[in-house]
Formats: structure tokens, C-alpha cells, sequence
């Protein structure tokens, strides 16, 4: 017993080891550029948050991409599932297996080919070509998350709410909607953590536009400012607090 | 005026290539303000039937009429029916009020209204005080009225009901057939109710369609469904009842040492008699009734009456009831030899 407790515990380390480390250099009074070794606590880098131009122009372009890109994803992800889980229809079989083997697909081979496709298409790169990027890789996630939810509806709820009255767009907008809206959110945020922190497709088809991962990789060589962790522990303390309002939601319903 | 028509209808689905027919050929018409079931085992095409009339399946031929207007191809968010799910389908996300209003919100019922008239349809069904409930929070039993509630409310021209009682234990189930009974001499709508379960049918119907196999194979009220059924399939479906075959010669079939009254038949004939309706003696019965001999195989005791399994000469099985009286004797054994006897207007050609 003692031997698990202490396995278990050195998991956990394990994995948030990272975590306390970003978290922790974002408190570090380093004097140079770069944020490697531990120089003592310091709130500087919290109050110079937006002081490097280029890094906060990053930030904001990934976040603008971030919320447009899952909002394409989840309309597109949502009447894919809802297709998915509650109709028998011809070419059923080749929507799933497309959906799949987007999840399967190496990043590296979806940033080539997307880009010989923009190139050939000839598309200029910018934060659309972008966008289209990360909505084709999100997509099956919103797509499989929404789709196990309809799985579990009852199909007697649509047909109550028609009987009632309710038109083919009041049904879904009263019944069906909030009925699968858990798996919709799951997705959309899944769709939003992707976008958010994606390097290698994005790298391919980015053209001039820089977003946040591309600013800290091209920041490399010159050395990590600060900054970084401090926006990577906002990112990361948002997510928890989602999570966390998420499951109190989810027992409060039961 | 008929509150529902069916004419003709049939319903055919394709299934592996192959076409199925759920439905033949159904033809009936239901009166205002009557309770009408539709009752025959799993797979006779029962619940096809009723989604026709709620506008869920589109027939293949044939009509549907509500009070004369012809609704075949008209969707159900735009007929003036509702219908009672056998899963109930409360909507999970919202209270006991807001899934009672449901209906009445579609229809852009003035708020007042939607307040009095949800209201009201909560305490004819016992929930008031009760509002702010979730379904999930609630019985079956509870979940059931709200169901009922919910369909009530917009004061349908009929109100269909699949199987509503299916999910509840028998106590609670034979409380809510009185219970149904009683809302609707109330609110005074047509009920049309599926069942496989023919005494519930007996119990609250005006009048039953047997349906077999796509087909009604009767439609009559309850008393005559279980005196006279129409056919072979109705006499065993409906409770229990013997079936005696043989061939008659001027109102008289010979079975043996016994004979079997059918007054004015001739040739090939199969009687039915219901084990409630015979006598069980030891002597053979002075009269001009039915009597037949036969050897008890089996006498299981069922608390307030008694079943006997009496074998007759030519192999048939015959089942009669008898009640326990006063004197909770049995009148034979396993093993006796017996007669058994009924009167002449108790038995009934089948098919006559």
C-alpha cells in the first residue's frame, strides 16, 4: 500500500513537474534575456506582461484564430455528429472513416499537403489559411465528442418536442441542443486547446502571420523572455478554472 | 363526427431489400370521446398504427383523418394530436413546469393563459407543488402523470397513449388504469391507447381493435371481445379459453361419451368456451346443456380460484376456473375421472 501511494505521488510529480516549473520561471528575476537558471522572485514580468510588442501581437493573433477557428469547428462538428449518430445513410461509412483518419494523420504530412494545396490553389498564406488548417484537424475531435452524446439521446425527446408543436428549428434549439450541449462544449474546448498551442501545421501555412507557439520557437536562439511563462500560467489558470466550473456544473446536474 | 379515420392503411418499410408489410390494411373510425385501445402482441403492427395517426410514419397507402380533414401527409408538429411516450421523453433539462408548458409556448399562448391552463392540468393530475422538479428527481409513476400532463394541456383532439403504463410495477399500474379512467371522463378527449396487455384493455376501453399481424382481427367493446371472439386468435389472446373442434349434426357435436350444443350449426365447427364458464362434477349432469368426460391432470391452487387441466378421450386440454366459495374444497383430484359441463349459450361458434 505504501509502495503504491508512493508511485502514485511520483506520477503526479511526473506529470506537473512542467507545470510548476513554467509557472514557477514566470517569477524569476533574471536579469538577462534568457530565463534558464533561478535568480529570485520577482512580480516584474506580470506587470511588463504586454512590454514585447511582437510577443503580445502573437498572443493576440493566436487567441483571434483560437476563438474563430472553434467556432467554425463546432457548427461544422456539431451537424457532423448529429448526422453521424442519428441517421443510417449512404456514405456513412466514408464520413467516419474520414473523420478518423484526420485524427490519424501525422501533423507533418497534414502541414505539407495543406500547403502544395494552398500553394496549387494558389492561396496566399495568411490567418485564413490558418483558420482552414486548424478547423480540418479539430473537426473530428468536435465531431467524435458530439457524436457519443447523440449516441445516448433518446430519439423519443425529438419526436415528443414535434408532437408538441415544435417546428424542425425549435426542436433542436429547445430539445436537441441542450440535451448534447456537454459533448458540444467538450468539443469546442478541445477544438480551442488544439488551435491555441499548434506549431507544425500552423509553421507551414502561416505565411508572414506569426502566432504565439511560432513566436517562442523563433524566439529560441535569443533566449525565452519571461513573458512566456507568465502567459502560458494565465493560459494554463484558465483552463483549470474552466475544468473546474465544468465538473460542479456536471454534479450539479447530476 | 369521427374523431380519427383510418382508410386503408398500410405500411410498408424495406428492410435487407426485402419489402415488410407492419401494416396491411387497417380501416377503422374512432368516435369523439371514446378510449380506444389497440391491443395484440409485439410486432402486430399496433404501435406502427398509432405513429400514423401522430404523424411519425407516413402510410405507403391509404388515409388518416382527424375529425374529417385529411392530415395523411401532414407533419405532427402540425396536428392536433399528442401522444404519451412508453419512455415518457420528459425533456431531462427542464423542470416539471417548463415540460408541461412546452406545448403551449410552440403555440405562442398568451403567458396568463400558459400559467392558468398548466395550472390546472397539474392538479387534475395530482402534481401541484411539485413544479420545480426535475424529471429525474421524480417516480415512474410521477414522470408518467407529468407525460400526461404535458400531452393534456394543449387540449388535443385525441390524445395517444404507447404502452404508458409498461415501465410501472403492477400495484402502481393498476392504480394508474383507474387513474386514467378517471382523467379522461374529466377532461372528456379521445384516448387512443396501445397495449399488449388485454386486461388492461379490458379494463379502461370503450371499444378494442385486436390486431394481429398487420390486420384487426376484431373491433368491438371489451364484453363482446371476450364472449364472442371472432376468431381463433382473438379467443386465445383474450384471456384464457378452450378451443374444442368437431363436427356437428343438427346443433349436436359428439366427443365421445359427451356432446357439445351448438344450436343451429352443421358440418366442421371449433367452440370456444371460456374455464370460468364450466361446471366440474363427478356424475354426468342432468339437462339439456354441454357435458364432456374427461381425467384431471393437473389442479394448481391461485389464491381465489382453483385451475383444473382436465384431458379429454380424443387428447384436447381443457382449463376451467372454478372460484373459491365458502367451502374451499376441492371438487376433484389429480387422477379423478370427471364431467364437465356449461350451458348452451356459454360456448360459441367461432367464426358464426
Amino acid at each position: 500500500m505504501k509502495l503504491l501511494k508512493a508511485y502514485t505521488w511520483l506520477v503526479i510529480l511526473w506529470l506537473a513537474s512542467p507545470i510548476f516549473v513554467m509557472i514557477l520561471f514566470g517569477f524569476n528575476d533574471t536579469p538577462s534575456k534568457s530565463n534558464t537558471s533561478w535568480h529570485g522572485f520577482t512580480l516584474k514580468w506580470y506587470r511588463e506582461l504586454f512590454a514585447i510588442d511582437g510577443l503580445t501581437d502573437a498572443l493576440i493573433t493566436s487567441l483571434l484564430i483560437a476563438v474563430v477557428s472553434t467556432a467554425i469547428t463546432v457548427v461544422i462538428g456539431t451537424m457532423l455528429g448529429l448526422a453521424l449518430g442519428k441517421h443510417r445513410f449512404k456514405g456513412q461509412g466514408a464520413t467516419n472513416f474520414l473523420v478518423f483518419a484526420a485524427i490519424s494523420t501525422p501533423e507533418l504530412v497534414m502541414g505539407a499537403s495543406l500547403l502544395s494545396l494552398f500553394v496549387s490553389a494558389n492561396l496566399p498564406r495568411d490567418s485564413i489559411t490558418i483558420i482552414i488548417a486548424h478547423v480540418l484537424f479539430s473537426l473530428a475531435f468536435v465531431t467524435v465528442t458530439v457524436r457519443a452524446r447523440v449516441l445516448t439521446l433518446d430519439p423519443s425527446l425529438e419526436e415528443a418536442a414535434k408532437d408538441l408543436g415544435a417546428s424542425p428549428w425549435g426542436t433542436f434549439r429547445q430539445v436537441t441542443l441542450p440535451a448534447i450541449l456537454p459533448g458540444v462544449l467538450a468539443g469546442a474546448m478541445l477544438a480551442f486547446a488544439l488551435s491555441i498551442d499548434d506549431y507544425v501545421v500552423t509553421s507551414f501555412v502561416n505565411g508572414s502571420t506569426i502566432t504565439f507557439p511560432l513566436w517562442i520557437v523563433g524566439s529560441v536562439k535569443t533566449g525565452i523572455p519571461p513573458q512566456v511563462n507568465v502567459m502560458g500560467t494565465l493560459i494554463f489558470g484558465i483552463g483549470v478554472l474552466i475544468a473546474i466550473s465544468q465538473s460542479i456544473a456536471a454534479r450539479r446536474r447530476g | 363526427m369521427h374523431a380519427i379515420q383510418l382508410d386503408g392503411v398500410v405500411k410498408e418499410y424495406t428492410s435487407h431489400g426485402e419489402v415488410v408489410q407492419a401494416v396491411k390494411g387497417v380501416t377503422l373510425d374512432i368516435a369523439e370521446g371514446e378510449f380506444f385501445s389497440l391491443l395484440g402482441p409485439s410486432g402486430c403492427g399496433k404501435t406502427t398504427t398509432m405513429r400514423m395517426i401522430a404523424g411519425f410514419e407516413e402510410p405507403t397507402r391509404g388515409s388518416v383523418r382527424l375529425h374529417g380533414e385529411d392530415v395523411t401527409n401532414v407533419p405532427p408538429n402540425k396536428r392536433d394530436v399528442n401522444m404519451v411516450f412508453q419512455s415518457y421523453a420528459l425533456f431531462p433539462h427542464m423542470n416539471v413546469w417548463d415540460n408541461v408548458a412546452f406545448g403551449l409556448k410552440q403555440k405562442k399562448v398568451p403567458t396568463a393563459d400558459i400559467q392558468r391552463r398548466v395550472g390546472e392540468i397539474l392538479e387534475i393530475v395530482d402534481l401541484k407543488g411539485r413544479e420545480k422538479r426535475r424529471p429525474r428527481e421524480m417516480s415512474g409513476g410521477q414522470q408518467q402523470r407529468v407525460a400526461l400532463a404535458r400531452a393534456l394541456v394543449n387540449h388535443p383532439r385525441a390524445l395517444l397513449l404507447d404502452e404508458p403504463l409498461g415501465a410501472l410495477d403492477l400495484k402502481l399500474r393498476q392504480a394508474m388504469q383507474l387513474e386514467l379512467k378517471r382523467i379522461q371522463r374529466e377532461v372528456g378527449i379521445t384516448f387512443v391507447y396501445v397495449t399488449h396487455d388485454q386486461s388492461e384493455a379490458l379494463t379502461m376501453s370503450d371499444r378494442i381493435a385486436v390486431m394481429n399481424d398487420g390486420l384487426v382481427e376484431q373491433l368491438a367493446d371489451p364484453r363482446t371481445i371476450y364472449e364472442r371472439p371472432a376468431s381463433p386468435f382473438v379467443a386465445g389472446f383474450i384471456g384464457t379459453s378452450n378451443l374444442l373442434s368437431g363436427t356437428a349434426v343438427a346443433g349436436v357435436v359428439k366427443l365421445g361419451e359427451g356432446r357439445v350444443l351448438v344450436p343451429g350449426q352443421d358440418g366442421d365447427v371449433t367452440v370456444t368456451v371460456r374455464p370460468e364458464k364450466i361446471t366440474i362434477c363427478p356424475d354426468r349432469p342432468e339437462g339439456e346443456i354441454s357435458a364432456v368426460p374427461g381425467k384431471v391432470d393437473e389442479v394448481v391452487y391461485l389464491g381465489t380460484y382453483n385451475s383444473y387441466t382436465v384431458r379429454l378421450a380424443d387428447g384436447a386440454e381443457v382449463t376451467v376456473f372454478q372460484q373459491n366459495a365458502v367451502d374451499a374444497t376441492l371438487t376433484a383430484e389429480r387422477g379423478d375421472s370427471v364431467w364437465l359441463s356449461w350451458q348452451p349459450q356459454h360456448s360459441y361458434v367461432i367464426g358464426s
